[in-house]
């Protein structure tokens, strides 16, 4: 919204002030104001009434017209001009020799043969209004010669505020809400607004109007005739552009007009098509023509306005072709009202059509407002019109009312909720420069709101510390910490665990933090030939390839080193993050956080990059928790796996993940050449593990004894098994000292260690032992090598 | 006989100039001093001679073993150290300019800039929680004070999904949990509630270089008997001063968030240009960064805490943008790109 400064000091006067510097304290203390100001006229300078005295055509030129004009210097002044709508007796703004408009300053120049000393001037040249379609025509009664700046306010400061920071506050959509603020922010004194008194019509007849349904809160209405003006005075057309308003015609300007200066929003109908005013709702839908032109559809929840049942206007949002003032029209009918907010919402929505007027309705205004605003728009009405005529008296039909806000409050309440200390007088002060009526009583206060902020702005205590605070302003506060007891903060294990992992992950293994999204990526997944999995999906997702919440992180995660083949030969990537394996029984999502990995490499073999991966999962579980992982083969079950080496990740006896590789029609599309292997863990399942800490055994200060066997196995498990069966005391560790393959099978050569601690162990007692696993495996079919 | 020491001298002298091996050297030892050496056969000669000749012939001889001794230590050690420069000289000249491997990994800057201000917090006591992406619509609004057709609804694009769950939009969604879970402490025990949670937050919007669908934010609430505006802007600003590493100018504007009362947008002075205004703050200054405010009455109600009793301030900082103001990433669609030229670079930063 385009605020301007004159108007904002129509209603306080800033005499003296600095502008700019109060413009910037609004910012800190009402709302946020644009960085670009306007500092409008400031690049015009010299621009004078001009009477035309006479006019002849250019001898060779279609266009151009030599001029001589009285710019209220001694003599006409020759002036060549190529405008269309040139006449005798015209007044309009002429920039004399020395004149500047912009950047350009008006010399003497040859046009076609001719010397124009000086310019006549458009309204867009001026800056005043879009017109360019002619020069700048003056009806008022001006003598010729007279600065126009010193009859139009052209010069102004105009400033935005972002309609974004307003959603709270009706009673800023307007000049004179916003001159409050700057009255309270100034110190200086509010002025009310000029009106007339409406009783004066009260033997006038009223207008036949009704509320037929609780959706409107208030109806105001009056009736006049006989408008004699048509276009509306250039100080309000200014405004009105300054403020980013095209002008159309003097009602249609004046209700533009009244809505930026109180904030209310008015419609003036044709009062031939509005002799029963109805409020209400239709049973059932129908097309309804706005005053723009376009047939809209209406369904039974739009609040209408109607001439007994016929639909003149969408309340609250925008007039009927029909009912608008058209030529003949002698009586006018004007609507000030106030319409439920939420209603004006929805129907917005559902219309797709948003005006200034249900900007301002859905705000929730000030039913307060209608008759003020009827009040104001006879008063200037009748001052820039002299011959129009009120008809009827004040029709106006209060539904509702708003219940009086009072809030109590003590002195000891604003200390505890600021932090400082605001004395008492301040606080009185302010909140009454803002409009609250305030009762103070020793250190007890009672303050009733105002009307225009008690529509469901300011309701409860913190509101008011807010009035207080930002115009005592947030710059001025002592700040301080908090006085509070100390207590250990234990930390949350789920962070600490994915904290730890991370730094293995970066700092041990060197792999590369990723984030990829939470849903699948419809394009990249096909061409890759992953399948999309079924799946929980967004209903509104405006980008229809983003719909499918992820089952697992893998397939997006496969998509982000497709994209990085290039970046290394060998590389590995990992991401914590969320996916959604659908809802459970109560239909709520069954969220859970992952941890993915995948290593990619072009120089390693499959089995060594397989097992990088396995042993970093290791790693991890060992590091965070001091436990061990094991192993299951289990079926493929999603398109990125491939059937072989497939395994469950289980910890503790619970599946926590699984680890595998990536199926070769996926991984040849990545790279030719790349061995691809996945990992994909339960982080919270992995947090909730017990952690069995470092478990302290003093070494052995006696010798122990290494033994190397070598078995003919395809697997270490079994060994393994039978190790763990001998369950003797002596065995310290057990672990792979090689392995191979020859002309009889793969071999593994294990290495067992043995030691007591205190005492030499004999060779006896240790082949005793080994004999005994021997013997174990050897019954499984699993022999020593010869 | 003496003469003959003499002679065995000289030869001794003359053999020793030739060697150049410890080998060599050791045949020589054998040679003069071993079992049957010249030396040792000198000595033998002795038993022929007479007492007095014993005496002065065995002196000479003994010189002369000494002698050949000392001779031999000596290029014992000439030919060890001639050996170590053939060692040392062997040794091939590296070139240490060749560029040091460094194949290390990487953290998601989000990361980084998380832990970093988990940190400042963790060192004033406040608890790092986390929270779920799925939020219920009472959680991300209505126990926030935002109730169905508020127009603050319309500041966020939410994904809805069809279980009528959502994308949480912002993790103020998180706040009516943390007060039920920390409530009975505070009101029981007198533990003032101090926490943040970041969280990966969801808009449904068009992304370009300034827009995600999906970024972070980290959010942060104390509440306790006498928590103040001032108290507020005090956490704010030292958190930012440490985040940046100094000393920070902040101000507050009044802004509207339904789930604070007073509301405020939080401004830095500008970093880029220290706040003489340039392009990044579009020639204010300023840079807005942070939506805070004293925890709405409601909020808290809803918490389960008597807001008579209770105040408290929350904020929720943009991590995301934090990460692109920190270390100037221009576009905000890099950092879930997956890019590993853009995404490697960031490694530990303490």
């Amino acid at each position: 919204m385009f605020l301007s400064m004159n108007w904002i000091s129509d209603f306080v006067d800033l005499t003296g002030l600095d502008k700019i510097g109060l413009i910037n304290k609004f910012s800190l203390s009402t709302a946020e104001v644009e960085n670009e100001i306007f500092f409008k006229g400031s690049d015009i300078e010299g621009i004078v009434v001009a009477e035309i005295k006479s006019v002849e055509d250019h001898p060779e030129s279609k266009k151009l017209h030599l001029l001589k004009v009285d710019a209220g210097l001694d003599e006409l002044v020759d002036v060549v001009c190529g405008a269309p709508n040139v006449r005798v007796g015209m007044k309009t703004a002429f920039a004399k020799i020395g004149a500047k408009i912009g950047e350009i300053e008006i010399t003497p120049r040859k046009l076609a043969g001719y010397t124009s000393y000086g310019m006549c001037c458009s309204e867009k040249e001026i800056g005043i209004s879009d017109n360019n379609d002619g020069i700048m025509e003056i009806t008022d009664d001006l003598p010729c010669g007279t600065d126009l700046k010193t009859v139009y306010q052209i010069d102004d400061i105009v400033f935005e505020v972002d309609n974004k920071s307003l959603t709270n506050r009706p009673d800023l959509w307007s000049h004179y809400g916003i001159a409050r603020e700057f009255a309270a922010i100034a110190g200086r004194t509010l002025k009310p607004v000029d009106t007339v008194d409406l009783s004066k019509y009260d033997s006038l007849p009223k207008i036949d109007m009704k509320i037929e349904d609780k959706l409107c809160q208030r109806y105001s209405c009056l009736s006049f005739e006989n408008i004699s003006v048509h276009t509306s005075p250039v100080n309000v057309r200014i405004r009105l552009y300054y403020c980013g308003m095209r002008s159309l015609n003097f009602l249609a300007d004046l209700t533009n007009y009244l809505m930026l200066e109180v904030g209310q929003p008015m419609h003036a109908f044709d009062s031939r098509k509005v002799e029963k005013i109805r409020i209400k709702r239709f049973d059932k839908p129908f097309k309804f023509e706005t005053l723009d032109g376009v047939t809209r559809d209406i369904d039974e929840n739009t609040l209408m306005i109607c001439n007994g049942d016929t639909p003149v206007a969408i309340a609250g949002i925008m007039g009927g072709l029909d009912s608008e003032i058209v030529e003949d029209t002698t009586t006018l009918t004007l609507e000030s009202a106030t319409f439920d907010a939420v209603s004006v919402r929805k129907s917005t929505v559902r219309l797709a059509h948003r005006t200034d007027a249900s900007m301002r309705y859905e705000k929730c205004l000030d039913p307060e407002l209608t008759v003020l605003a009827v009040a104001r728009f006879v008063k200037l009405l009748t001052d820039y019109d002299k011959n129009a005529v009120v008809v009827s008296a004040l029709t106006d039909e209060y539904a509702y009312k708003y219940d009086k806000i009072t809030i109590d409050f003590d002195k000891n309440f604003v200390n505890r909720y600021t932090g400082i200390e605001i004395d008492n007088q301040t606080i009185v002060k302010t909140l009454k420069a803002l409009g609250f009526d305030v009762t103070l009583n020793g250190d007890d206060f009672k303050v009733v709101v105002p009307s225009w902020r008690a529509t469901k702005d300011v309701t409860i205590k913190a509101d008011i510390i807010e009035e207080i605070t930002r115009i005592y302003g947030y710059d001025n506060f002592d700040i301080n910490t908090a006085l509070a007891p100390l207590y250990p903060v234990r930390e949350i294990v789920e962070k600490s665990v994915e904290d730890g992992i991370k730094d293995i992950l970066v700092k041990r293994y060197s792999l590369h933090e990723l984030h990829s999204y939470v849903w699948a990526y419809y394009d990249e997944y096909k061409a890759l030939g992953i399948e999309i999995e079924d799946n929980i999906k967004l209903v509104n997702a405006t980008n229809p390839n983003i719909e499918t919440i992820r089952k697992s992180i893998i397939p997006t995660q496969l998509c982000q080193v497709k994209y990085n083949t290039s970046y290394a030969a060998d590389f590995g990537v990992f991401e914590i993050g969320r996916v959604i394996d659908g809802v459970n029984s109560d239909n709520l999502c069954n969220e859970r956080k992952k941890l993915a990995v995948t290593l990619f490499s072009k120089t390693e073999s499959m089995e060594d990059v397989y097992f990088k991966l396995r042993d970093i999962l290791a790693v991890i579980t060992d590091d965070i928790k001091h436990q061990n992982l094991t192993f299951k083969a289990k079926e493929k079950s999603h398109s990125y796996q491939h059937p072989k080496n497939l395994n469950s990740i289980i910890l503790n006896c619970e599946e926590i993940g699984e680890i595998g590789i990536v199926n070769p029609l996926i991984s040849k599309k990545i790279d030719k050449k790349a061995n691809i292997v996945f990992a994909e863990i339960d982080v919270e399942k992995f947090a909730a593990t017990p952690n069995l800490s470092i478990k302290y055994e003093e070494p052995s200060k006696f010798p122990g004894i290494d033994i190397d066997i070598t078995f003919v196995s395809e697997k270490f498990e079994p060994i393994k098994k039978s190790v763990e069966d001998a369950n003797s005391s002596l065995i310290k560790g057990l672990s792979v000292a090689d392995i191979y393959s020859d002309q009889s099978g793969k071999s593994i050569t294990v290495r067992i260690e043995f030691s007591h601690p205190e005492r030499t162990l004999t060779k006896e007692e240790v082949m005793e032992v080994v004999d005994a696993i021997t013997a174990d495996l050897e019954n499984k079919g699993i022999m020593l090598k010869k | 006989m003496s003469e003959k020491t003499l002679e065995l001298k000289q030869e001794f002298l003359e053999s020793l100039k030739n060697v150049n091996s410890m080998d060599e050297l050791e045949n020589i030892r054998i040679a003069y001093l071993g079992k049957k050496g010249s030396v040792t056969e000198l000595l033998k000669e002795m038993k022929n001679l007479s007492n007095e000749e014993k005496k002065t012939f065995g002196q000479k001889v003994n010189e002369l073993k000494n002698e050949v001794l000392d001779k031999i230590s000596q290029k014992t050690e000439e030919l060890k150290q001639k050996e170590l420069e053939k060692e040392f000289s062997l040794m091939p000249e590296f070139d240490i300019s060749i560029p040091a491997d460094l194949k290390r990994g990487s953290y998601h800057p989000i990361t980084l800039a998380q832990r970093q201000c988990e940190n400042i917090f963790k060192s004033m006591g406040f608890v790092v929680a986390d929270y779920s992406e799925v939020v219920s619509d009472y959680e991300c609004f209505e126990a926030l004070n935002i109730p169905k057709h508020h127009p603050a609804r319309d500041m966020q694009d939410t994904y809805y999904l069809e279980n009528g769950q959502l994308l949480k939009s912002h993790t103020s969604a998180a706040q009516n949990a943390i007060y039920k879970k920390y409530k009975d402490a505070l009101i029981n025990e007198g533990k003032p509630i101090k926490a943040i949670f970041p969280g990966r937050c969801f808009r449904n919007e068009a992304t370009d270089a300034n827009h995600e669908n999906t970024f972070f934010q980290m959010e942060g609430i104390m509440v306790d008997k006498n928590i103040s505006i001032s108290n507020l802007i005090f956490f704010m600003k030292t958190m930012l001063s440490e985040v940046f590493q100094k000393d920070v100018k902040v101000r507050l504007r009044p802004g509207f968030f339904p789930f604070v009362e007073p509301g405020f947008e939080l401004d830095i002075n500008c970093l880029i240009c220290g706040g003489e205004g340039c392009p990044s703050c579009k020639h204010s200054g300023w840079l807005e960064l942070c939506p805070c405010g004293m925890i709405h009455p409601e909020v808290l109600k809803a918490g389960g805490i008597d807001p008579e009793e209770y105040t408290g301030f929350a904020f929720g900082l943009g991590l995301t943008r934090l990460v692109m103001m920190k270390y100037g990433v221009k576009d905000i669609r890099d950092l879930n790109s997956g890019s590993l030229k853009t995404l490697s670079q960031f490694t530990e930063d303490k």
